[in-house]
């Protein structure tokens, strides 16, 4: 494009919305250069941006805080980031119908200090430090909580999303149940910011538990994790999480989080010490890494950042292959993540030889898919994301792609992030 | 409006004829007949004769859902025993441009499953296999067909359950589960069918077969399944649904407490909520839904209740007492005047018998009524309810209230006598009315008995032109031919325009050389 087009086209942004500026290096999207930036301050901005983006041909990637902008494959262009930090506003809690409404721009930590006044939580991990709403729900991240509370998923009750043309929509509603149209929600959770620009969202909150108390318990080989894992998942007292820890150095835990009552947390863990057998110990705080992925965040030097899930059967089978596969080719693997949910982190070191990378992912990948699951390599250096297929094979990729061609017939959403090329 | 029923299905139309809105979803009888015959055709090369139904005294039993006063004889019905079948099925209407319209048990209360005159009905009646209840993995993978009681049937063995409980479950589908997003009473702490249905085997309007979901979570790519569950059949037909079971809980207590009046029932749900204690079900009926109840099982319900709730607490004992205290406090707090707590399963089973026999025994008391469905939030529980009992004593049409209270899922059923000229028309208004109480709340036109044909003229007081247009973009991205389901949900269809190209590569722009230098 010419001086002149990207003068029609900065514009036109700046008649859409008062906050436009020249991209700097530190607005490049995974390695691609960014042009312009963008901040609405409001849904009405942000359809007036991406109309004006529309009308000047510019791809488009939406940005929260840029905790995850790595994640996902890089995008072919970036000529305009939409970046939603403007938009930081609870908009309304509701604490006795136990919900909240909230800009997509803002970050989960202070959602989560706006609720929590009232003795409430949005049930959202904050997986990645510094977490925008908007960030969190395209990337899907979840953390512990997951087992019984779910994810994303079944969480958000309303959203309003903006397309890549402008046209402001919105889906869902403020209500706990609804089943008034299309659930598009569930549609841009875990999008990558390929399908439109979520502007606001609606999530039920659950209260607060009274109290809190964690077990963990060492095991020395994958058949005792899932043991250990098993006996957790279909014992009665309800754990809140069940995770499992891997180490490089081969120390593993178990480690199970009970939240309830003071008094019902306190039988509970008795009966979870009784249940989990010798070695096992309560703690009043979470046990070192808990909840936090388990791979460096250094924006230099990625480590690569691996997300398995399988059937919960699969996770001996899953954990041993991984470890294997990692202690074959030399490289140090950390695993950690739900395992009474069927999803784990592995991290491997940055410097690890591609081919190396490569392997681990292609043996672990096999394992995972024989017990239902998947392997995506979330985050990993340029050389890595290269030469492996960070997200694997992907059923009803030709639905998806009609449902992006429908969304974004013109690709200028985040092109080439997502499964598939989307 | 939602769902009348006449105490017999049998009984002719009660609402008069189809209005308007609806005829576009129906067909014309004898449209494109040719299309049928070769549907047919197929049908009959794949399947046992009693599998492919084309005379009409046989076709009729299939004319209508729940939702009687609605009804179409539909050109052909087919009764497929697996994928395989069904998706021949399927793409023979594809090919030929016949509408399709997948049928569970036909209990839905919106006229989802009604039929199109110019039509094939693929009922799912014979795939009731249930493939496996997994322990291990805390799944139960299903054909489309099974009954959803049977699912708790086959994993309490295990120690397990299958959570989304809606009224009729003795009946319903795990399809049209699935298709509706159902819920139940106890999904006020265990989520509704989106939750619990983890993947799913679908027939896409083209025919094709793809595996949406599966055993694990979070597979990667758009999350094709959340939007597939709710769209009542609308993006295709599930073949399979993968599940998950829940642990059955340590301890179960269920409460009935009687209240003076629906005003105080509903404060004292609403400082349930807030309290922080997440019973299992809060379920509430009002002394007219307590009278029929009485009337239809003697469920011996407390003497001059203005309204009952039906409490259920459950998970690990040490907590379910701390629960019980801060229900029990919470309930006299509100004026509650009596509470009684189901000492064994005879007992617990006798407080539900009212709840779930409620609709039915509505019979009792009146000819004729029509189910609403609509959701607002739970802290305006009181104040709508007052407004619902405004409307019936101007109106002088009788309502009776019994629904998911903790979840603010409103039941009003608008009781009538249609052999009384204008009465049901007086009830259709009171019913309209009840829904934009929901609305002007906040709140939503349908909890979980779906759009269907019934609320289609609905939607745009719930949403705009734009927000219906961007839902039906994924409706073109999986049924560009608008074969599946055709009518339902949406006011008005969109025009798909051209059927989805295979465009993968650049921004024509940039491929033109035009936009490259950005
Ligand atoms: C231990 C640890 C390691 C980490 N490692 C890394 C790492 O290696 N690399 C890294 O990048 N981050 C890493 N993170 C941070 C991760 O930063 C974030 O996960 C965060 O949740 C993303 O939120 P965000 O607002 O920053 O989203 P962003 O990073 O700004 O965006 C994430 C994705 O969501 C899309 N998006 C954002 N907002 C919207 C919206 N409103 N509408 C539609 N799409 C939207 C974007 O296009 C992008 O695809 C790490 C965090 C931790 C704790
Ligand atoms: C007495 C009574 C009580 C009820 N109580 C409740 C309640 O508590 N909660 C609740 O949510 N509902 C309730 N309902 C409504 C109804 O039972 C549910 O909507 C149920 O899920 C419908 O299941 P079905 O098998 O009868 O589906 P059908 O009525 O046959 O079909 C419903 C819809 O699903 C579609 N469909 C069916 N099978 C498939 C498939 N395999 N793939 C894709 N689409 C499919 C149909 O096209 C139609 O749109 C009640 C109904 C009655 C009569």
């Amino acid at each position: 494009m010419t001086t002149v087009s990207l003068d029609a086209a900065r514009t036109a942004l700046s008649s859409a919305c008062g906050d436009v500026t020249d991209a700097g290096p530190a607005d490049a999207v995974d390695g691609v250069p960014a042009t312009l930036v963008a901040r609405p301050g409001s849904t009405a901005e942000t359809a007036a941006v991406l109309q004006a983006a529309a009308g000047h041909g510019l791809t488009v990637v939406p940005r929260g805080r840029g905790t995850k902008l790595s994640w996902g494959r890089p995008p072919e262009r970036a000529d305009l980031v939409l970046d939603t930090s403007r938009m930081s506003a609870v908009l309304d809690h509701a604490a006795g119908d136990l919900i909240v409404h909230t800009q997509a721009g803002t970050l989960l930590a202070d959602v989560q200090a706006t609720v929590g006044s009232a003795g409430q939580r949005l049930s959202l991990d904050e997986a990645v430090p510094g977490s925008s709403i908007g960030g969190a729900l395209a990337t899907n991240t979840s953390g512990p909580g997951r087992l019984v509370v779910g994810t994303a998923r079944d969480l958000l009750l309303g959203v309003t999303l903006v397309r890549a043309d402008g046209v402001i929509a919105k889906a869902g509603g403020r209500v706990v149940k609804n089943v008034a149209g299309y659930d598009l929600g569930k549609l841009v959770i875990g999008s990558f910011g390929t399908l439109a620009v979520i502007t606001d969202a609606v999530f039920r909150l659950h209260p607060l538990p009274a109290a809190e108390r964690f077990v963990t318990v060492p095991f020395g080989t994958a058949e005792d994790a899932a043991a250990l894992v098993q006996t957790m998942v279909h014992a009665q007292v309800v754990p809140a999480a069940v995770e499992v820890e891997w180490r490089v150095d081969g120390a593993g835990t178990v480690g199970v989080l009970l939240g309830g009552t003071p008094t019902g947390v306190e039988a509970r863990t008795a009966a979870t010490l009784q249940l989990l057998g010798a070695g096992a110990e309560a703690a009043e705080t979470p046990p070192p890494g808990w909840g936090v992925l388990p791979w460096r965040d250094d924006a230099d030097l990625p480590e690569v950042g691996l997300k398995l899930t399988c059937a919960l059967s699969g996770l001996a089978p899953v954990l041993d292959t991984a470890r294997r596969a990692a202690a074959d080719v030399g490289v140090p693997l950390t695993l950690r993540g739900s395992g009474g949910a069927g999803v784990l982190y592995g991290a491997l070191a940055a410097d690890a030889p591609v081919d190396a990378v490569a392997a681990v992912v292609e043996r672990t990948r096999t394992a995972c898919t024989a017990h239902g699951g998947s392997l995506v390599v979330l985050e990993a250096p340029a050389a890595v994301q290269a030469a492996v297929d960070t997200w694997g094979p992907v059923p009803a990729i030709d639905l998806m792609r009609r449902v992006k061609e429908q969304f974004d017939p013109e690709r200028r959403l985040a092109p080439g992030r997502f499964v598939g090329g989307i | 409006m939602s769902g009348t029923h006449g105490t017999e299905t049998t009984a002719g139309p009660v609402l008069g004829d189809i209005p308007p809105e609806a005829t576009a979803a129906t067909g014309e009888a004898g449209d494109n007949a040719a299309g049928v015959a070769a549907v047919g055709r197929v049908a009959r090369a794949l399947m046992p004769t009693t599998g492919v139904i084309s005379d009409p005294t046989e076709l009729r039993t299939y004319e209508c859902d729940g939702l009687a006063h609605y009804r179409v004889t539909p050109a052909l019905v087919v009764l497929p025993e697996t994928t395989e079948q069904l998706a021949a099925v399927v793409r023979a209407c594809a090919e030929h441009g016949v509408p399709f319209v997948a049928r569970g048990s036909g209990t839905g209360l919106s006229g989802g499953a009604l039929p199109r005159a110019d039509g094939v009905l693929i009922v799912t009646s014979r795939m009731r296999t249930i493939r496996e209840v997994r322990r291990a993995d805390q799944r139960a993978v299903l054909e489309p067909g099974v009954i959803n009681l049977d699912v708790t049937r086959a994993a309490t063995g295990e120690g397990y359950y299958y959570a989304p409980d809606p009224s009729s479950q003795q009946i319903c589908s795990i399809g049209g589960n699935l298709a509706e997003n159902s819920g139940g009473a106890h999904c006020l702490k265990y989520g509704f069918t989106s939750n619990h249905v983890l993947g799913a085997e679908l027939v896409t309007p083209q025919g094709d077969v793809v595996q949406l979901g599966g055993l694990a979570p979070d597979a990667p790519g758009y999350d094709l399944l959340g939007t597939v569950v709710g769209s009542e059949g609308t993006l295709g037909i599930a073949t399979t649904a993968t599940v998950r079971v829940v642990r059955l809980p340590e301890e179960v207590r269920t409460l009935l407490v009687g209240f003076r009046s629906t005003d105080d029932a509903g404060a004292a749900t609403s400082a349930i909520i807030g309290s922080g204690v997440l019973p299992a079900a809060i379920e509430m009926m009002d002394a007219l839904a307590i009278e029929a109840a009485e009337a239809a099982v003697h469920c011996n319900y407390p003497d001059g209740a203005g309204a009952v709730l039906v409490i259920e607490l459950d998970g690990p004992s040490a907590e379910v007492q701390h629960e019980y205290d801060v229900v029990e406090r919470l309930c006299q707090e509100h004026g509650s005047f009596e509470l009684r707590l189901a000492i064994d399963a005879t007992e617990r089973a006798l407080i539900w018998k009212g709840r779930k026999s409620a609709f039915a025994a509505v019979g009792r008391i009146s000819p004729d009524y029509i189910v609403q469905d609509g959701v607002i939030p739970r802290t305006a529980l009181p104040e709508v309810l007052r407004a619902i009992a405004d409307l019936s004593s101007s109106s002088g049409v009788r309502v009776a209230n019994v629904f998911h209270a903790g979840d603010g899922n409103l039941h009003p059923l608008v009781l009538f006598d249609d052999a009384k000229p204008g009465a049901g028309e007086a009830a259709e208004q009171v019913s309209g009315a009840i829904l934009d109480l929901c609305i002007s709340h906040g709140g939503a036109i349908t909890g979980e008995h779906g759009v269907g044909v019934d609320k289609a003229a609905y939607m745009p007081k719930m949403f705009t032109d734009d927000d219906l247009d961007t839902m039906q973009l994924v409706r073109c991205a999986f049924d560009p031919g608008g074969i599946a389901n055709p009518g339902k949900v949406f006011p008005t269809p969109r025009l798909c325009g051209e059927v989805p190209g295979k465009r993968k590569h650049a921004h024509p722009l940039v491929e033109a050389g035009l936009a490259d230098a950005f």
